[in-house]
């Protein structure tokens, strides 16, 4: 590159910035924006190659599950592959259109194929996700499916009557494009009809909407008395001299080094009815035996041991915004008037903002997601969202359910994250 | 408890500084028996070493540190138990400590607004403030876009805003360069004279402490080593620190040989005996440090009192300074001893190698106690 940058001397003919064309040029005629393109091209090369692992490695383990995850949650063929014959005629008959013989004929065609390929099962599970008890229907019928004849709409209604109701064909031509947002509108408690319009589900089945509220608001609350409890300690880790602050902050750092396991399997020890801290209130006489309190397997339990494990990332983006806080701001503000608590208020708060920011935000989003805690000590009432995800993935093997969920988890945290930007500003966070 | 101390107590001290103590850890003092009486309109500096206790000591007045023992009065009154927002002191930090989240003009009105200054009040103030520093034109800006004498200015301002009488300014100009450093000398120094206010300055820069200052405090070691006037403080330092730590000087050690009211003569390791005053000197045979600022020292017999003892010297090396000639001189068996000669007409050039006889009054020597 000596040449280039050697030979942009002044003079009339070499390195000409000619106006007339418009552009920069080296001294052998190049364009100089291709030039520096070209020089800078290695190093670019090189930046890559470095960053290279890192971008795999969240390229697998973030970008791809996620993507599947919210694939996942609009496609399932499961009722679509193995029903052909049925999803033809949906597809040719608008939504409302009154099963016909053509109709029956067509699912006592696929019921066989069903029969011959074992894959009933599969199709009843997914017409299942949406009206219970629907799994025996599909599987009893593809087992007599050889019986049926024309004219098939009697000879299906007398293998099962259950196979008239309207709403379980408004299901079934749900379930008949690959592609359905079903499993989002189940997420949201609600349900198309039978004439196809969205309406909400009966009100005993509703848990969706309320259980995504009180996930919010149990989110809300840990992150609120995390900030709460977690403000002071930063404080008092920011103004103490460094050898000290560091030994309190392997205690605040100590949670960290044991499992998370064995800590609230510890708050079990501590919190339950025959636990440590009822026993010594019931010895102290401040309850007796027969009122011991409540603080586990229940919202409490979930509270108190979720604030416990969240602290933390409360505390030390908290703490590395308040470390470099000078102590002659407040003292500057004492000087000119200030109470201790106006100065705090009107001085040292302000500067602790984006630390307040960063750490509630942390907290927040992270409690929304959290799973085994409160699968572990919220009992009944202490259940979050995240508990359901996790019983839609493992027991009742609904996946699209449980990736509904999760995207709508998903967009809610990035919806915060939105509002946050758009309140505090997103690079006035410091997370430490 | 009123927010604007009163009038000056009986004696005229507006500021006293009672037998007060202070210790951080309950091992070592940090500041040792502090007593001092600032006047009311004074400007006082404290000028020492770092790690001295000055800092310390403008901290027990703001109320921020507690004195260990002995008591602080402020117009009279004592306060050591006023917290510091009722103390109504104006204070300039070294960083400025401009709250980064204000504006300017938020800044300068914030001592205002916890005095519960109406709006108006308040702004006409502000402007005034602004005005006396010159900085009318950036009140909207934030902190972090001005310059550092910008903030510095505003820092001023903000200090002043709210009519204090008494301005503590902890090593204020201590982040800016030479030039505006001197500039900003200049315009505190201004401010002091035309709003008769009282202000208790710390510097570690002693060409700062003696161009602004009615009194200089020097600190080490947790004392007041020398309390003067720039002039007396410059001309007759009490002590070798205050010699040494206050502009340039030539040391010669030796032994106390005649001992007078006046008038001391001290004998050199080298033999030679010189004519020196006794500082702080007690009895003949006494080991001490005689202090002789370069530009007393003479070369030309006729500019010597009669009878005064010479010494001799050897041109070391001559340093044109334009003004003045800095001349390097070995005397005694030391090569550090500097004489400083004005660029006058006629003036005798030396050259290195040539061999003179120096002498000075024996008034502007001084046999100070050996550090
Ligand atoms: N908050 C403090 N805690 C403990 N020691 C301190 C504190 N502040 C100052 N010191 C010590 O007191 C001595 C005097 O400090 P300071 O008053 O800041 O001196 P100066 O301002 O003259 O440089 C120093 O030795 C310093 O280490
Ligand atoms: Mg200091």
């Amino acid at each position: 590159m000596a040449d280039i940058t050697a030979d942009i001397a002044p003079g009339p003919t070499a390195g000409s910035s000619d106006p007339a064309a418009g552009r920069l040029t080296t001294a052998d005629g190049q364009p100089l924006a291709r030039a520096l393109a070209r020089a800078q091209a290695r190093s670019r090369r090189r930046a890559l190659l470095l960053v290279a692992p890192l971008l795999l490695f969240v390229l697998i383990t973030f970008v791809v599950p996620i993507g599947q995850m919210l694939y996942r949650s609009v496609h399932n063929d499961a009722f679509a592959r193995n029903m052909p014959n049925l999803a033809i005629w949906f597809a040719d008959h608008p939504a409302g259109t009154e099963p016909d013989e053509a109709a029956f004929a067509a699912l006592a065609a696929d019921l066989q194929k069903a029969r011959a390929d074992k894959t009933a099962g599969e199709v009843g599970t997914r017409i299942n996700y949406e009206i219970s008890g629907t799994r025996s229907l599909f599987t009893s019928s593809a087992r007599n499916a050889d019986d049926l004849q024309p004219p098939y709409r009697e000879s299906v209604l007398a293998l099962d009557e259950d196979w008239g109701d309207p709403r379980l064909w408004q299901v079934m031509r749900g379930a008949s494009t690959a592609y359905t947002a079903s499993f989002y509108l189940a997420a949201l408690d609600l349900t198309r009809d039978e004439t196809g319009a969205i309406a909400r589900v009966e009100e005993n089945r509703r848990v969706y909407v309320r259980l995504f509220v009180k996930t919010l608001a149990l989110s809300a609350l840990i992150t609120g008395i995390c900030l709460m409890l977690g403000f002071p300690v930063a404080h008092l880790l920011a103004v103490l001299p460094l050898a000290r602050s560091n030994l309190l902050m392997i205690l605040v750092l100590l949670p960290f080094w044991t499992s998370l396991l064995v800590r609230t399997t510890s708050w079990m020890v501590l919190l339950q009815e025959q636990g440590v801290i009822n026993n010594m209130l019931v010895a102290g006489g401040v309850i007796d035996d027969g009122s011991r309190i409540r603080m586990m397997y229940n919202q409490a339990g979930t509270i108190i041991a979720m604030v416990h494990i969240l602290l933390p990332f409360m505390i030390l983006p908290l703490y590395s915004v308040m470390r470099p806080i000078n102590p002659s701001y407040v003292r500057a503000a004492r000087s000119l008037g200030a109470t201790s608590w106006t100065a705090f208020r009107r001085v040292y708060l302000p500067q602790t903002l984006p630390g307040i920011g960063a750490g509630s935000l942390l907290v927040f989003i992270l409690a929304v997601g959290y799973y085994i805690t409160p699968a572990l000590v919220g009992g009944a009432s202490g259940q979050l969202i995240s508990n359901l995800i996790a019983y839609h993935m493992q027991d009742s093997l609904n996946w699209s359910m449980a990736a509904a969920l999760a995207a709508i988890l998903l967009a809610i945290v990035l919806m915060l994250y939105w509002l946050y930007d758009r309140l505090i500003g997103i690079d006035n966070m410091k997370l430490g | 408890m009123t927010a604007q101390p009163a009038a000056a107590s009986a004696d005229g001290a507006f500021v006293e500084f009672d037998r007060v103590q202070k210790s951080y850890d309950g091992e070592t003092l940090v500041v040792k028996d502090l007593n001092l009486q600032i006047g009311k309109g004074e400007f006082l500096t404290m000028l020492g070493p770092s790690g001295s206790g000055k800092t310390t000591c403008l901290m027990m007045l703001a109320g921020f540190e507690t004195a260990t023992h002995g008591e602080i009065r402020l117009g009279g009154r004592p306060i050591n138990s006023v917290p510091p927002h009722k103390r109504g002191i104006g204070m300039v930090f070294q960083n400025y400590a401009l709250f980064p989240h204000m504006s300017v003009a938020e800044n300068l009105a914030f001592p205002l607004e916890v005095r519960g200054l109406g709006k108006a009040e308040r702004e006409a103030k502000i402007l005034r403030a602004l005005d006396m520093v010159q900085m009318g034109r950036f009140a909207s800006r934030r902190p972090s876009q001005l310059s550092g004498g910008q903030q510095q200015r505003i820092a001023l301002a903000r200090a002043l805003v709210f009519d204090p009488e008494l301005v503590l300014m902890d090593e204020p100009l201590g982040a800016l360069d030479k030039q505006l450093r001197e500039h900003m000398q200049f315009e505190i120094k201004r401010l002091h004279d035309q709003l008769g206010i009282t202000v208790v300055y710390v510097t570690h820069d002693q060409g700062e402490a003696l161009t602004m200052s009615d009194r200089v405090a020097v600190f080490n070691d947790g004392r007041i080593q020398q309390l003067a006037p720039p002039a007396e403080l410059y001309e007759r330092p009490k002590n070798s620190f205050v010699a040494q730590f206050i502009g340039e000087n030539n040391k010669l050690p030796g032994t106390v040989e005649e001992f007078g009211e006046d008038r001391a003569v001290v004998r050199l390791a080298s033999g030679e005996v010189i004519d020196a005053t006794p500082v702080n000197i007690r009895s003949k045979g006494q080991q001490t440090l005689v202090s002789i600022r370069p530009e007393r020292v003479e070369f030309k017999p006729e500019m010597m009192p009669a009878g005064a003892h010479t010494l001799d010297a050897e041109v070391v090396e001559v340093i044109y300074m334009g003004d003045i000639f800095r001349t390097r001189l070995k005397v005694a068996g030391s090569d550090d001893f500097v004489m400083k000669c004005r660029n006058t007409l006629g003036q005798t050039r030396l050259v290195p190698g040539q061999h003179v006889r120096i002498g000075w009054h024996p008034q502007d020597a001084r046999a100070l106690d050996p550090l």
